[in-house]
């Protein structure tokens, strides 16, 4: 097991190497004088201009800023914000558990709805059921989730009033940010009704940012069960007397779950794409937002390095599910 | 009173027009024998013994005026009450031992599920149990073995292991499936007699769908001779292979390679199993049958006592053999 | 002795057999036909490329004339409508159904200009990727795996956040994105393709390495990069109107659809058919797209039917 993580582990460090070199040449793809880009201004001041290209490490030939820039990331070194003025890391992870605590409420979401809509449909094949799912699935697809959102604003939070229309938590409540999730965070507080209210304001925002992964899960499960259901090791287990939730859940659904599991990792990608996205619908103070203002502000570190973030995340997040991966099937385990 | 009785059982799939796969199978085994069901793909061997364990699934349907295992009529009872006596007093084993085991599971969590399932035996006792199974079935390494995935063990290995599961819940009937089929020579014959003792050691009785003749005639009490779904012969062992009475079984018979040595070709039966779409109207046989007549063209035979053995046949053979 | 001259048992009307199979169009579209969905989505899509076409003929009134007198004006069949805008007016009081209609043609042409830029590069890198599997190969598919790293949407934010946004820029940024499936797709199909034995025929007639490419090779694998154009098609519009939404992509006045959307969200609690009808829009024609998809890809592929 150790070996095959190792083995998983050496793949990715190419990877990594080639997204710093996309965030590196990102910034300096920028079309005109960087400086007077950033500073949004024309005709610098020439000594002002200098100091700047001096301090931003540009007059450097391009290999050696390249050097540079990895070997700031090695010390950990994300550069600052040009508008706060505070560290990009810091700055990332004060608003990363947000964007986590939505991205996890969304993919539980999807995650049980979806199995249990892909596992019904599969047993049910060619029902009005199935049919449904697969319809509402296509949808589901092919749905632009920033309309969506506005749509569930409208019905629930404008037209019944059942959910607030933004944010992570009433403002009347002031939460102490221990772990940066609001519903653990609310919970550890003695604020009455706090947790609640979170979950009230976390309830559309990861509905919306599941439907996507939601369809494909719902899909790809009612295809794999499909499949596994015609195995002959289904049919050992039914004339082992098994109960047919046993048959279906144990035998079937672990096996079923292998190719699942898989897109609930290509999901993932979606899922932070999504977020910038939901988080600006419903503004909802995490990465996505972030970046989308900054990108407004002109704030290239934050662009710069904050996609750098996100990439990072996504390939760990690959890189976790392959060994769940790994772990669910044991033919992969003990590839040599 | 025999312990698998079975009466004119019909299993179609698709509605009551649809052609029947089983068709007026009258069967019966006796505790602690060794019935050999023979016949070629497609004769509806298997699905018999499908439909017995409940094993069928729509669109397919059953019928039979009696299906009683163990004076049970196994027609009538409930899923949980079927799910009661299938995998503990009928158990089965299947064809290709490769696919028939869960890849994601050990052997011995399989084995095991069957011993918590029927037994009520858990952890420890559990455990021990499903050891002393793999031991039964003469696994080397039994202990290793238990934490081993099915894709670590060979086909001879992984039969072995279905073997256990089978007869973990102390089956009274235990069904073997062309259980030799899918391995290598070799090992084919050691699987056998692994059956055939387990068979004598325990007093259960097996049933076992073949196509092997020679593994008929050197374990089998009583054989039945399958054929489009009906049985077409049913006779004691050592009788029906020296006076076969239906044309079909001699011609089985004659295909053996053995029996043609010396000859320029094989002997074979000209022809194919009848399908849907061309059953004849009179006996099923007739089509290919070297002695069909006339009226074997109109009219179906039943199954009826003859010299030797039950035949569904107008004209049996070998009938002045005493 | 002459043996007699067999007479002619074959009646004159009997024709060649193999004349009998239909043209690979016909039989493509008795497969297509057979998905109610895909002939759904085929027929919408047919609707809006022809309201994109004629766009200054169709459309009641013109995308960005201002009618000071009926601002948010409701549908026509709510109180308040008139039939003078069928669909409403915006909070400007430009006509909603003129500015749909005038969106179709954009984003239709986002769609088709990005897919065309990303197809043709990407069936070149592909091509490559596949013919020379020692060094080049695996270079270019490192370097889609970065690529394919970032999210898409994310990666076309950052790509638009330095270009700056815009109609061109959009275009660009989308085809950039879509541009490792291709690839992807095109090197695999390639792969596979290379150990077939028409190919080894064709090197040993002597076929020159562009004409192995391009004539022998290619054109054996194109039915998942159908299939792949039209699902990226449908990601590119709904791309685009994410971009637009986000004020990244197309800027207003123009009546693109994610633009439309953004500008409507103040009135959310006021007028409601500026936020759906656009919205909707974009969600009837992605989901066309999407069934077409469906269906060329079990009319073309029937191997790629489970995937995904």
């Amino acid at each position: 097991m150790l070996s095959f993580i190792a083995r998983r582990l050496g793949l990715l460090i190419p990877t990594f190497f080639g997204i710093t070199l996309l965030t590196f040449a990102l910034i300096r793809l920028i079309p005109g004088d960087p400086v007077e880009v950033m500073m949004g201004e024309r005709r610098v001041d020439p000594e002002m201009h200098a100091q700047a290209m001096e301090r931003l490490g540009l007059n450097k030939p391009l290999p050696a800023q390249y050097l540079d820039y990895v070997g700031k990331l090695a010390q950990g070194d994300l550069g600052e914000s040009l508008r706060t003025r505070e560290s990009v890391w810091n700055e990332f992870l004060t608003l990363f558990p947000a964007t986590l605590e939505l991205a996890m409420a969304a993919l539980l979401f999807a995650g049980v709805i979806g199995l249990l809509a892909g596992v019904i449909a599969a047993l049910k094949r060619g029902s009005l059921f199935d049919h449904g799912v697969m319809g509402i699935s296509l949808a589901g697809y092919s749905m632009p989730i920033f309309w969506w959102g506005l749509i569930l604003i409208m019905f629930f939070s404008v037209s019944l009033g059942w959910t607030p229309v933004s944010g992570r938590i009433d403002l009347l409540y002031d939460i102490e940010p221990k772990t940066g999730f609001m519903l653990i965070d609310t919970l550890l507080s003695d604020e009455e009704g706090a947790f609640k209210d979170a979950l009230m304001h976390l309830i559309l925002p990861a509905i919306v940012l599941g439907t996507i992964p939601l369809a494909v899960i719902a899909r790809m499960t009612r295809s794999s069960m499909l499949e596994v259901l015609r195995e002959d090791y289904i049919r050992t287990a039914r004339a082992k007397g098994l109960s047919p939730s046993r048959v279906v859940f144990i035998h079937g659904l672990r096996n079923a779950l292998i190719p699942v599991l898989t897109v609930f990792g290509l999901q993932v990608g979606t899922l932070l794409a999504g977020a910038v996205l939901t988080e600006t619908i419903f503004s909802w103070p995490g990465i996505g937002k972030w970046l989308i203002e900054a990108i407004g502000a002109r704030d290239y570190p934050v662009v710069q390095n904050g996609i750098l973030l996100i990439a990072c995340l996504v390939i760990l997040v690959n890189f976790v599910v392959d060994i769940l991966y790994g772990l669910a099937n044991p033919r992969i385990r003990h590839q040599r | 009173m025999s312990l698998l009785q079975i009466n004119n059982l019909n299993v179609r799939f698709g509605d009551a027009n649809a052609v029947p796969v089983v068709d007026g199978l009258d069967l019966s085994v006796d505790a602690g024998e060794i019935l050999a069901i023979v016949g070629e793909s497609g004769s509806g061997k298997s699905v018999t013994m499908m439909a017995l364990m409940g094993l069928i699934e729509a669109p397919g349907r059953i019928t039979a005026d009696v299906l009683d295992f163990a004076g049970t009529n196994m027609l009538k009872l409930s899923g949980r009450q079927r799910r009661k006596v299938v995998g503990k007093d009928i158990a089965m084993v299947f064809q290709d031992p490769m696919t028939a085991l869960n890849p994601s599971y050990t052997v011995g969590y399989q084995i095991e599920e069957v011993l918590r399932q029927h037994l009520g035996l858990k952890g420890k006792a559990a455990r021990q149990r499903a050891l002393e199974l793999l031991k039964k079935v003469e696994i080397p390494a039994a202990e290793s073995r238990l934490d081993a995935y099915p894709h670590q063990l060979s086909g001879g290995m992984s039969q072995r292991v279905a073997i256990a599961m089978a007869i973990a819940g102390e089956p009274k009937l235990l069904i073997a499936d062309e259980p030799t089929t899918a391995l290598d020579v070799t090992i084919q014959a050691q699987i056998m007699e692994l059956l055939v003792n387990l068979q004598k050691e325990r007093n259960m009785a097996l049933i076992l769908i073949t196509h092997d003749l020679a593994v008929v005639a050197e374990t089998a009490k009583r054989v039945c001779v399958m054929y489009a779904g009906q049985a077409v012969e049913v006779g004691q062992v050592p009788e029906l292979f020296d006076v076969p009475a239906h044309p079909y079984s001699e011609a089985l018979l004659a295909a053996i390679p053995e029996h043609s040595i010396g000859a320029e070709r094989l002997a074979t039966l000209p022809g194919i199993v009848p399908g849907r779409y061309d059953r004849p109207q009179g006996c099923l046989l007739s089509p290919r049958c070297p002695y069909v007549q006339e009226n074997c063209r109109r009219q179906r035979p039943p199954l009826d006592p003859q010299a030797h053995s039950l035949v569904r046949c107008f004209y049996p053979l070998n009938q002045e053999v005493a | 002795m002459t043996s007699p001259i067999p007479k002619s048992v074959t009646p004159p009307s009997v024709v060649d057999q193999s004349l009998l199979y239909p043209s690979p169009y016909k039989e493509f579209w008795q497969a297509f036909s057979r998905n109610k969905g895909a002939v759904a989505g085929l027929a919408f899509m047919c609707l809006v490329v022809f309201c994109a076409l004629f766009a200054p003929w169709v459309a009641p009134h013109n995308p960005s004339e201002q009618y000071r007198d009926f601002l948010l004006t409701p549908p026509v069949w709510l109180e308040g409508g008139t039939w003078q805008f069928i669909l409403g007016t915006d909070e400007l009081g430009r006509d909603l159904l003129s500015r749909l209609i005038q969106g179709a043609r954009l984003s239709l042409l986002i769609g088709l200009s990005s897919v065309v830029m990303s197809l043709i590069p990407g069936i070149l890198l592909g091509l490559f990727a596949g013919f020379f599997p020692q060094i080049l190969g695996p270079s270019i598919m490192r370097l889609m795996d970065v690529m394919l790293a970032l999210p898409s949407l994310l990666l076309a934010v950052a790509i638009v956040a330095i270009l700056g946004p815009g109609l061109i820029n959009t275009v660009i940024a989308i085809a950039i994105v879509s541009l490792p499936s291709y690839v992807r797709l095109t090197r695999a199909a390639v792969m596979g393709e290379l150990n077939r034995d028409y190919v080894t025929a064709a090197r040993l007639a002597g076929a020159g390495l562009p004409r192995l490419m391009f004539v022998t090779v290619l054109p054996n694998c194109m039915a998942p990069l159908i299939v792949q154009a039209t699902l990226s098609f449908s990601s590119a519009i709904l791309d685009a109107a994410a971009l637009g939404f986000l004020g990244l992509g197309v800027q207003p006045p123009t009546p693109e659809w994610g633009t439309m959307l953004a500008s409507a969200r103040d009135y959310i609690e006021r007028a409601w058919w500026v936020v759906s009808l656009p919205g909707l829009t974009i969600l009837l024609s992605v989901l066309a797209i999407n069934l077409m998809g469906d269906g060329l890809r079990d009319a073309l592929d029937p191997k790629l039917k489970n995937a995904a």
